[in-house]
């Protein structure tokens, strides 16, 4: 790679980073919106998320007697994994210049690490939330990461690699056509996303004390710039698997690399456009739906990993499918 | 390298140059083995200095790597001592298979001794530990570097034995005898099946050096027999469900640092065992042996994660969580075999790299954490985690150490784990086009099943450390805990830096291994430390990369600099108070979730399909003061579907042939003579 191509694979890098990180509040406020709207109330404003994170910036951290070092360095941990791996998705543009440090394996891997920490966060004080948080929390993992390892196994099949900008490169050329193997993961990765992000039907981002929260019961003893921390992380995770949805099964319009500045101008016009397609989506998605009962979500979510086991199997057998 | 683009030629890479230049390192590999049954007879005469001979013996292992890590790329050197048999003496050699497995020897015989330094002045008994260490590292090497099936026999025996005798070391504890048993029957039993093995395998002429016996490989009915054989015989070793009931009653019996032994190496040993029948001498596999292989490693993998999740004593998890690993390792293997049978060579490289590299990550985290659950069992005096809780602050090394092997076992990034089941990974997704249906379900099923195991292992892993370390304590001898020795941090903090090394430049193992990989299968990976930012890429840029270095950096950096930027610009100010815990908190330690609660989720997902799980509520009738409760039931189906009818059937059989006992010396010639005629009319009709 000569000098000015790698600084711009270099500025797009950054640029990227410092874009999702950005943008993830907002897209967060536009799924409450979009709720609020259709329940015909007014709902908090967009920028909501912002001034959450602000506020809480803000305030003192308020520690349990017993938390330990591993409670106050964990939200740190949590988000920084979380943002490597959404730095390594390719969003309006191809061609990152760190794309080739992780591939999709290493992004589930990323994740994992995330929830690896979170989950022993929740358990560090000792209460019953905590535990009870971490312990559905593992449970829901136990099943959806390896769909994600089946769905990334897919479109690793199809694309002849497990690089993301190498998939998303030959999912945009259309050379991958329209494939049995690739609706199924699509469905599975619409089930892992709303698994994964502590969405309704598996749990209820909006609910507070209630036995039936999972991520919220995790985080319930965190306060101040770490509970701040922690919900960047969820609102970073939201936006990658939109963007790893859009990148994947949408690539139209993504900026390739040494394409002009109008290519990448209107790549990052149809990444605004397809994250806001997906946060509406997910809006009235969780409208239409009531919240599942702990023990029915192994069903919804081992069923994404069976429609991404069969994909699988699919393409193992034929390689048309 | 076939389709793929390696950055090298094949000529240029390390050692390349320096071929036959190397010293025979094989007569300091024997000395070696010497020293430490030296060291074995020593600690009988030197009762009181046991921390000088596990000094002596930390030294030797250090140097037994040394001679390891240096003959990987060295040519074949042979020794042929005069000992043992009067016709066939001792035949020994040090070829790049056994260079790869003697550094997992060295390195967990270094790390335990080192660790028992200190940890073995808490030993009630050294005189019943002690001499028996430095005879089963002796007898591990020995059996690596045997080129005969006698000294390689008489190495898995003797390493047999001297384990037994360490499971049996607390022989006055619950359950030890019955754990020793087991393992001796299973044991005798391996033994037997590799010793039908090798005597198919040397033919009728008796050839039984393993040149001889790779001269005339054999072929047809004789061939599978000895391939069922052997993996009978080091499966039952490395731990393959169903042969696998023995490991988690016998690992956890020995002392902890012998534990990391039986875990860590001697299971390594096995899979030697099994690569050098079948990749070696046995000659290239068959397609369906590659499927069976698959099939067990899928099924042990998933097992052994779902049994050690349900675990609730320290070492029985852990002993679980090799069964898993074993699993995995298999798979790799499986992979390879597949890819070899169908002439994909490239695949075959990969997936038995991926395995290879897996088994000696094994070694460094499975030892970690073996260290660090003697550390637990002796500075809080139990091994339950449903009685511990809160270790964070009274064992903060013990702790951070553990972290370390929970978050590499658990396969995250960027720690080694990750990287060789990623490359495990990568070996799945090459597709190549097998004709065989078999082989075609099998792949894909194995990937789901890997990709399962590591999420219930991560699992298993987060409810261990989280009940052990965190929370509060929930019995006093883990509210009142202490820090164990500066030995055996020392030895822990070295294998968690090594499982922090091997993961961010995991090229030093695989560059390492390409020349035992090339020994067997003829062709290597490109090598992966030319690269200028130490990347690691199996087959090529364009399909599949990762750099854990980098991701290392990112990760740290990312972290400072958001650390940094929210203590500048949100308040830093930090206040102590009682847990929220919704406004209800309640300070009974009994409270917390415990070790059962956390795993009962994934006890009713898996549960019913697995163990046959039952949870029945036992109430007391009316009028009756005893409190109620829920009772589980659940039950391990190798356990009721293999072994309790074979023992049943045996118990029946032995109490018919008993009559035999008792009877006249005059039936007793009958008998003989009338086996003799037997086998004269036998031998007559055979010929």
């Amino acid at each position: 790679m000569n000098q000015p191509a790698s600084l711009w694979a270099l500025s797009i890098q950054f640029a990227q980073m410092l874009l999702v990180l950005g943008l993830a509040p907002l897209l967060t406020g536009l799924v409450r919106k979009t709720k609020a709207r259709i329940q015909r109330r007014q709902g908090p404003p967009l920028l909501q998320p912002y001034r959450d994170l602000r506020r809480l910036l803000n305030k003192e951290s308020v520690l349990a007697e017993n938390a330990s070092w591993l409670f106050q360095v964990a939200p740190y941990l949590i988000f920084s994994f979380t943002w490597v791996a959404a730095a390594l998705v390719p969003t309006f543009a191809t061609g990152l210049m760190f794309g080739w440090t992780g591939d999709l394996l290493a992004i589930s891997g990323l994740l994992g690490a995330a929830r690896f920490f979170q989950t022993l966060a929740g358990m560090d004080i000792g209460t019953s939330f905590g535990g009870i948080g971490s312990s559905r929390e593992s449970m829901f993992a136990t099943l959806a990461e390896p769909a994600t390892i089946m769905i990334v196994f897919c479109v690793a099949l199809i694309a002849g690699s497990t690089q993301l900008s190498t998939i998303a490169d030959y999912m945009a050329s259309g050379a991958a056509g329209l494939r049995v193997s690739l609706a199924l993961a699509l469905i599975a990765l619409a089930i892992v996303t709303l698994a994964e992000n502590a969405r309704i039907p598996v749990d209820n981002p909006a609910t507070h004390l209630e036995l039936t929260m999972v991520h919220e019961a995790m985080v319930l003893e965190y306060s101040g710039r770490h509970l701040a921390m922690i919900d960047l992380a969820s609102h970073l995770k939201l936006l990658l698997y939109i963007s790893l949805i859009g990148c994947l099964f949408f690539p139209f319009g993504i900026a390739r690399m040494g394409g002009g500045p109008v290519a990448y101008l209107m790549g990052l016009g149809l990444y605004l456009a397809k994250l806001a397609a997906g946060a509406v989506l997910l809006g009235a998605f969780e409208m239409c739906i009531a919240k599942m009962r702990v023990f029915r979500v192994p069903n919804f979510v081992g069923a994404a990993f069976m429609l991404g086991l069969l994909g699988v199997l699919l393409l193992f057998v034929s390689r048309g499918m | 390298m076939g389709h793929c683009s390696p950055r090298a030629g094949p000529t240029d890479w390390p050692g390349a140059e320096d071929m036959g230049h190397q010293p025979e390192m094989i007569e300091p590999t024997a000395w070696c083995i010497a020293a430490l049954l030296a060291l074995s007879a020593l600690s009988v005469c030197l009762p009181r200095r046991h921390g000088a001979i596990y000094a002596a013996a930390t030294l030797v292992c250090l140097a037994l790597l040394w001679c390891g890590a240096t003959s990987l790329a060295a040519p074949v050197s042979g020794l042929k001592l005069p000992l043992g048999l009067p016709v066939t003496g001792v035949t020994l050699s040090l070829d790049p298979l056994a260079a790869a497995f003697l550094i997992p020897i060295g390195l967990g015989g270094a790390g335990a001794c080192l660790y028992a330094i200190g940890y073995g002045q808490h030993e009630a008994e050294p005189a019943r530990v002690v001499p028996f260490v430095p005879l089963f590292i002796a007898a591990m090497t020995l059996a690596v570097l045997a080129a005969d099936a006698f000294v390689f026999l008489f190495a898995w025996e003797l390493m047999s034995l001297a384990s037994w005798a360490l499971v049996l070391a607390r022989h006055r504890e619950d359950g030890n005898i019955h754990a020793a048993f087991v393992y001796l029957v299973m044991a005798v039993f391996s033994g037997l099946t590799l010793l039908l093995a090798f005597g198919l395998l040397a033919g009728t002429e008796g050839g039984f050096t393993f040149g001889a016996i790779r001269a005339a490989r054999p072929t047809g009915g004789t061939a599978a027999l000895v391939f069922v054989l052997a993996t009978i015989g080091a499966g039952a070793k490395a731990g393959l469900v169903p042969l696998h009931v023995w490991l988690p009653l016998a690992h956890p019996a020995a002392p902890s640092h012998v534990s990391a032994l039986m875990s860590g190496v001697m299971t390594k040993v096995a899979v030697y065992g099994f690569i050098r029948i079948v990749f070696d001498l046995a000659g290239p596999p068959v397609w369906w042996e590659a499927a069976i292989v698959l099939a067990l490693g899928g099924a042990t993998a998933a097992l052994g994660a779902l049994h050690a999740l349900m675990e609730r004593d320290l070492k029985r998890l852990l002993a679980y969580s090799t069964i898993e690993n074993i699993g995995i390792v298999f798979i790799g293997l499986g992979l390879a075999m597949a890819f070899q049978s169908n002439g994909f060579t490239p695949g075959a490289v990969l997936a038995l790299t991926a395995a290879l590299f897996h088994a000696l990550n094994h070694t460094v985290f499975k030892s970690l954490l073996f260290f660090g659950a003697g550390a637990v069992l002796h500075g809080a005096g139990t091994r339950d985690i449903g009685r511990l809780g809160g270790l964070i602050h009274r064992m903060p090394w013990t702790h951070a150490a553990m972290l370390t092997g929970c978050a590499a076992i658990s396969a995250l990034p960027p720690l080694n784990g990750f990287v060789s089941e990623w490359m495990t990974f990568q070996a799945i997704l090459l597709r190549p086009d097998l004709p065989q249906w078999g082989l075609k379900i099998m792949i894909p099923v194995d990937g789901a099943l890997l990709a399962l195991t590591a999420a219930l292992a991560a699992a298993c892993f987060v409810r261990m450390h989280g009940i052990a370390f965190l929370g509060r304590p929930r019995s006093e001898p883990a509210a009142t805990a202490h820090e164990t020795d500066a030995w055996s941090t020392a030895a822990m903090a070295l294998f968690a830096a090594l499982c922090l090394v091997l993961g961010l430049v995991p090229g030093i193992a695989v560059d390492g291994l390409a020349p035992v990989v090339s020994s067997l299968l003829g062709e290597r990976l490109p090598p992966q430390l030319g690269d200028k930012w130490l990347s690691l890429i199996p087959i090529s840029a364009s399909r599949s990369s990762y750099n854990g270095l980098l991701v290392f950096l990112f990760l740290a950096s990312s972290t400072m600099i958001v650390v940094a930027l929210a203590h500048r610009f949100g308040s830093s100010a930090t206040r102590r108070a009682p847990a929220w815990d919704c406004g209800f908190p309640d300070p009974r330690p009994e409270t917390q979730y415990t070790a059962e609660s956390f795993s009962q989720p994934i006890r009713r997902v898996f549960g019913a399909l697995v163990f046959r799980t039952r949870e029945t509520v036992d109430m007391p009738a009316p009028g009756e003061m005893r409190a109620g409760g829920i009772v589980r039931y659940s039950r391990d189906l190798a356990w009721d579907g293999i072994y309790t009818p074979i023992a049943t059937y045996v118990g029946i059989v032995s109490t018919r042939l008993n009559t035999i006992q008792f009877l006249t010396i005059r039936r007793y010639l009958t008998f003989v003579f009338l086996s003799l005629v037997a086998l004269l009319l036998a031998l007559a009709l055979w010929q």
